[in-house]
């Protein structure tokens, strides 16, 4: 059998002012038809890159300078747009990474899938095509079909987004689907629903996949074939569970051991020896944390809170939205707490009410024993000193415009902590803390990695010796490698400074090894609570069992060679 | 939106009794007697004197005065100018004209404007583009006067393929030089804002998914670049229509076009009063109605904005 795809030695560029920087450094692959083969590397590996040039939309200025792309017998590198055309769409399907910017937001849902459909000869004529839109929408599970295309991008959540744009990607039936990145914005539960969808749908019709992710545990779970990607090369290919079972490169190796789904598997099938030559063991991290609650006092008391939303309707209709409704939590002293729950489970309104940026609706919050609602601002003021905040998104929450030691040193400026010299030995413990060199201190953020970004906002959020840190989705627009790193920082931080922290996060295997306890919220409400062992091994209701199936990989036995 | 509508045309009275009141204290303020300054170098009999005070309401306090001038207003009486036409006529022989002016000079704004800056943009950095923004800077640069001046020699005088000034009719045909003058700072703003604009839009990622999808570049070009990046550059031109419509003293001046700029400066230089303060307020009256017109307009152009909640 012929492969359907066959990628031979391909190199792309990228010229810059020094120069071309290569992105794709001698790749090859096969895929025969019917297969679905996985791309696994961290940010920059050049994954998405050797995607994007099959279909030749390589972003930028990018090139394809050697090498040969053959699929199904013809020559992609050099064929015209007008053969491309012909190709994608019609033979070759795409499914972008962001739901949220790859619809067109002035068309609506039916239009966008329209055109595809009429682009690609599916159907003719105004009734067929629309006829062929509501199929195609609804085999992609959007069972509402016919409403929803009048519908714009911005009514529709994330997850449905997905959906669309899933249907477009499969709408000519093509032979071949790229899925970049898929589901890596979406919650777990949701990515689970929508990856056994796309299972179905090419299983049905035969359909060939590359799926592309950084996250190794969806990888093994959804296709037979792995290709890992490093630096533009790739550095290990092979059956999936091979790979996974016996990585035998360096890089695939840190990889396995600081996937925090895996680590978590490995977590609870006891197994907590280390891979040889990995960097990061997150088992080994979340062996070091067990028994820490015992003997401490309650910091944080949050009791029966709630908050309640006005949403506008139309005219003077006003209707009230509860977002937090009758959570009651304590946090103690030393540890870490765990909330979790999917996108709207109100987690996150928690947090801001704790921190004082959001108002209680009823219910109290203490933190040592005093509310934090009756606080006069003076006091608030003093409070936020004892409490910091590290915010998901390290590009947005560091100033461009301020270099690393201002932005780390401002907390103390605000709060008039010691002299301008105390003040900058301050800013050189805290860098050092964090493991990053003095040097950077007057660089700008732009000019950092996300990780250094978020080992930033972190030393920003220890400039004032708080006694709590709470860690908004802190580590969930990282890649693996570095998300372990930090993981790794947070809990040494913790036993170092006997920090508390609030940890928020829809990521259960992060939790795994990182929380003490763990909160399962869900539409405003607390589903579950206890120790995160007792969470993890006897989950007791339906919801936290199904968050907990959703984790990729969940279901992978990991062989013998790791333990 | 029905409701929004509404809220924005009560919100348009304190603006309109502000702007008035502001406006015809100014021109009650202004230095000289209206009714001395009338009968020139003459002397005045001070019995007429007094009656054409009283006549023009000259005689009462400040606030008696704008306060009949705005019941004048609301009964569609805009008062007489010191000529003895009623307002009201001048206003309907001037506006026309300057409707006609700004609608071709819009016209142009829109092809040239429009066409030049898409082109740019998708050809960032190569010679038609720097060429584009070359040309476009020259003419942001230069006053309109100077540009005025030199399409009127040039075009009109050199070339003979237009009149140098308009006739009192002022028809179609003769207003396409005074309006493409009027254009080009306008049409050098409009080429930057849609380059920059398409240049944003073709590298979003729904622009790349169009591509995947398998359409022509032709197809996306028309239906999801240029679509998105018109949205601040329509809304940009329906703002300049509302400052082209309230008239153009320069150009008006230069090319002789009888519209409502010319009309305007003339009664400031004579200082006439009403005729001053009823321009002014038929020109607020308009600017709000097409500021109006304008966000409605930005809503219907991108779904994502809603009025009214």
């Amino acid at each position: 059998m012929n492969p359907l795809l066959s990628i031979r030695d391909l190199k792309v560029d990228f010229p810059s002012q020094n120069g071309p920087v290569r992105a794709v450094d001698g790749v090859n692959l096969d895929l025969f038809p019917g297969e679905t083969l996985a791309i696994v590397g961290e940010s920059g590996s050049g994954k998405s890159t050797t995607a994007h040039a099959v279909v030749n939309l390589l972003p930028g200025s990018g090139f394809v300078s050697g090498g040969s792309i053959l699929f199904d017998g013809q020559e992609l590198v050099g064929a015209t747009e007008k053969d491309l055309e012909h190709i994608r769409g019609r033979q070759i399907g795409f499914v972008p990474q962001d739901p949220m910017a790859n619809l067109n937001p002035v068309w609506s849902v039916g239009f966008q899938v329209e055109e595809a459909i009429r682009a690609n000869g599916v159907a003719t004529g105004k009734k067929e095509v629309r006829a062929a839109a509501i199929d195609v929408l609804r085999r992609a599970g959007l069972s509402d079909a016919e409403v929803r295309l009048k519908q714009f991008p911005h009514q529709f959540s994330g997850g449905m987004r997905q959906r669309v744009l899933i249907g477009i990607g499969l709408a000519a039936n093509p032979k071949l689907l790229i899925a970049d990145e898929p589901t890596s914005a979406l919650d777990v539960t949701v990515q689970r629903t929508i990856l056994d969808h796309l299972d179905e749908l090419t299983r049905d019709t035969g359909t060939s996949v590359i799926l592309i992710t950084h996250d190794l545990g969806l990888a093994a779970e959804r296709a037979e074939k792995l290709v890992v990607m490093y630096r533009g090369k790739v550095v290990e290919a092979g059956p999936s569970r091979d790979i996974l079972q016996n990585p035998l490169h360096p890089y695939t190796q840190r990889l396995v051991a600081a996937a925090p789904s895996l680590a978590s598997r490995r977590l609870s099938s006891g197994i907590t020896k280390t891979a040889g030559g990995a960097d990061f063991d997150l088992t080994a991290v979340a062996a070091k944390r067990e028994t820490r609650i015992a003997g401490s006092d309650t910091i944080i008391s949050v009791k029966n809170v709630s908050k309640t939303f006005t949403i506008r309707g139309g005219g003077f209709k006003s209707t009230p939205f509860t977002a937090v409704d009758d959570v009651s939590l304590d946090i103690t002293r030393g540890t870490t707490k765990a909330l979790v729950g999917e996108s709207g489970s109100g987690k996150t309104t928690v947090a801001r009410m704790l921190l004082g940026l959001e108002s209680v609706s009823a219910g109290e919050i203490l933190i040592d024993g005093k509310n934090v609602a009756g606080l006069r601002p003076k006091e608030l003021f003093s409070l936020r000193g004892r409490m910091q905040p590290v915010f998901q998104d390290p590009f947005g929450s560091l100033d461009p415009l301020r270099n690393i030691a201002h932005t780390i040193s401002e907390p103390l400026e605000t709060h008039k902590v010691g002299t301008r010299a105390e003040r900058t030995a301050r800013v050189r413990e805290l860098l050092d803390q964090v493991s990053l060199p003095w040097s950077i201190s007057s660089r700008y953020p732009g000019e950092l990695s996300g990780g250094q970004r978020q080992r930033v906002a972190i030393a920003r959020a220890l400039a004032l010796k708080p006694e709590i840190v709470v860690l908004d989705e802190a580590v969930s627009a990282l890649d693996v490698l570095v998300q372990a790193q930090i993981l790794e920082l947070l809990t040494e931080l913790q036993d170092e400074l006997s920090l508390t922290y609030l940890f928020i996060t829809h990521d259960l295997a992060v939790v795994r090894v990182i929380a003490d306890e763990v909160v399962v919220m869900n539409q405003g409400r607390i589903v579950e609570s206890g120790r995160t062992s007792d969470i993890f091994d006897h989950p007791e209701q339906e919801y936290t069992k199904n968050l907990l199936d959703a984790i990729p990989g969940a279901n992978i036995r990991l062989g013998a060679s790791l333990s | 939106m029905f409701g929004y509508i509404v809220r924005r045309l009560l919100q348009a009275i304190p603006v309109f009794l502000g702007t008035t009141l502001l406006i015809y204290y100014m021109v009650f303020a202004m230095p000289g007697d209206p009714i001395v300054a009338l009968f020139g170098d003459k002397a005045v009999n001070p019995a007429v004197l007094e009656q054409l005070r009283a006549r023009y309401h000259l005689d009462q306090p400040f606030i008696v005065q704008y306060l009949i001038y705005i019941g004048g207003i609301l009964r569609g009486d805009f008062g007489t100018s010191f000529s003895g036409q009623p307002v009201g006529t001048i206003l309907a022989q001037t506006f026309p004209v300057t409707i006609r002016l700004a609608t071709l000079a819009l016209l142009f704004e829109m092809i040239v404007g429009v066409g030049v800056g898409l082109i740019s943009g998708l050809r960032k950095g190569k010679f038609f583009d720097a060429s584009a923004l070359a040309v476009s800077l020259i003419f942001l640069s230069l006053p309109i006067f100077v540009i005025a001046f030199v399409f009127q020699f040039f075009f009109a005088i050199k070339l003979g393929w237009a009149k140098p000034t308009v006739s009192g009719e002022a028809g179609w045909g003769e207003l396409i030089l005074p309006a493409i003058v009027l254009a080009t700072i306008s049409i050098a703003y409009i080429i930057r804002l849609t380059r920059a604009s398409v240049i944003e839009t073709a590298d979003q990622d729904f622009v790349r998914t169009a591509y995947s999808k398998g359409l022509s570049r032709r197809r996306v070009i028309q239906v999801h670049i240029l679509r998105n990046s018109l949205i601040p550059v329509v809304t940009f031109l329906a703002v300049d229509f509302g400052v082209l419509l309230v008239g153009a003293t320069v150009t008006e001046g230069i090319f002789n076009v009888p519209g409502v700029g010319r009309t305007l400066y003339q009664a400031i230089i004579r200082g006439e009063g009403p005729t001053v303060v009823s321009f002014v307020t038929v020109m607020v009256l308009i600017y709000l109605v097409v500021n109006l017109l304008t966000d409605l307009l930005y809503a219907a152009l991108d779904p994502r904005i809603r009025y009214g909640k």
